[in-house]
């Protein structure tokens, strides 16, 4: 290698790979994950929500909310780490799980309808 | 990539690639380790599935509602909460290069990691205890599956975690040791976001089905 080329990368390293976090941000994160937990389990122990659909939903929320603060406290996840690779292996994994999970769902879903048996069928005329 | 222009005599171009700069060591590992955690992710995506869909076809056999204790739960949660916290102050102090801090914190996330899978564990033989093996049930066998992935995956970690600390102990915070914590790093607060969907979706929501 010449020192042309050399210098020519001088400026094309290839970030710091990763985002570091600071006792802030660990703690923040923390205190964050330690309420969307506790949130939750309390909503189901104690059924204060008056319908179970209602709770469902609302604890699913909690976990994707959960989910996203654990990403960008603990896994330190943003756009800018390893050139934004890390993010868009990450959206493409999330295209796939969203994917599988709702094609498993939903396709199994039907077929369970459809393969309901003949005495149970009668009734849905 | 570079691509160098290289005149001739003829004054025509010729185009070639140039030599690959040097890239420092390990320089592309947390991605490259990122890229494995998506792909371990796919295999948890498809375990959650199978237990969407098996996870209501209990063959008159127990349902969650029978078998989960949520205080127990929440207990193990809090476990694997901690030992993440603690798992970031082990890199924090790994940042200030204070190696006795750094192994101080690696034990504690250790003890934790130690206690969620002995909590688990204790679950696991509560339940087969009673009836409900993995084989009484679709539902059990989906159960069994996703959530002893996950507690494979931590008892993983937790031997990886003593790798280091021995690593650590005999060649100190050198830039290798480093990488490999942060690796580490990573995978923990991946499982403990694996977690998040297993307290939900298992657990909470099989209580209230």
């Amino acid at each position: 290698m010449n020192t042309d080329t050399h210098t020519a990368h001088a400026d094309d390293h290839h970030g710091d790979g990763h985002a570091h976090g600071t006792f802030s941000t660990y703690m923040l994160g923390f205190v964050l994950s330690v309420v969307l937990t506790a949130i939750p389990f309390w909503l189901v122990m104690s059924g204060a929500l008056p319908s179970k659909q209602i709770t469902a939903l609302v604890i699913m929320a909690f976990a994707v909310v959960q989910i996203v603060v654990h990403m960008i406290y603990f896994l330190h996840m943003n756009t800018t780490s390893e050139n934004g690779w890390s993010m868009m292996a990450l959206i493409f994994t999330i295209v796939m799980v969203v994917i599988a999970l709702s094609g498993s769902l939903w396709v199994m879903n039907h077929l369970n309808s459809n393969m309901m048996p003949i005495h149970q069928m009668s009734g849905m005329k | 990539m570079t691509v160098a222009i290289n005149p001739t005599q003829s004054g025509e171009p010729v185009f070639y690639l140039a030599d690959e700069h040097p890239h420092p060591e390990g320089y592309s590992t947390s991605l490259g380790f990122w890229i494995y955690l998506m792909s371990d992710c796919l295999i948890f995506a498809i375990l959650f599935a199978t237990f969407g869909v098996l996870g209501g076809n209990y063959a008159a056999g127990p349902a969650p509602k029978d078998l989960f204790d949520l205080n127990l739960v929440a207990v193990n949660t809090s476990m694997l909460l901690l030992s993440s916290i603690t798992y970031g102050f082990a890199m924090l102090t790994m940042q200030q290069n204070k190696v006795a801090q750094t192994q101080m914190w690696l034990a504690i996330t250790g003890l934790f990691g130690l206690a969620f899978i002995g909590i688990e564990l204790t679950e696991f033989a509560h339940m087969i205890h009673e009836g409900a093996t993995p084989q009484r049930s679709a539902f059990l066998s989906a159960f069994f599956t996703l959530v002893g992935t996950h507690g494979l995956h931590v008892s993983c970690g937790l031997i990886w975690l003593v790798t280091l600390m021995v690593q650590v102990w005999k060649f100190g915070l050198i830039e290798a040791n480093r990488r490999r914590l942060m690796c580490l790093s990573m995978f923990w607060h991946f499982l403990d976001v694996v977690w998040i969907g297993v307290f939900t979706f298992v657990y909470l929501l099989g209580v209230l089905r």
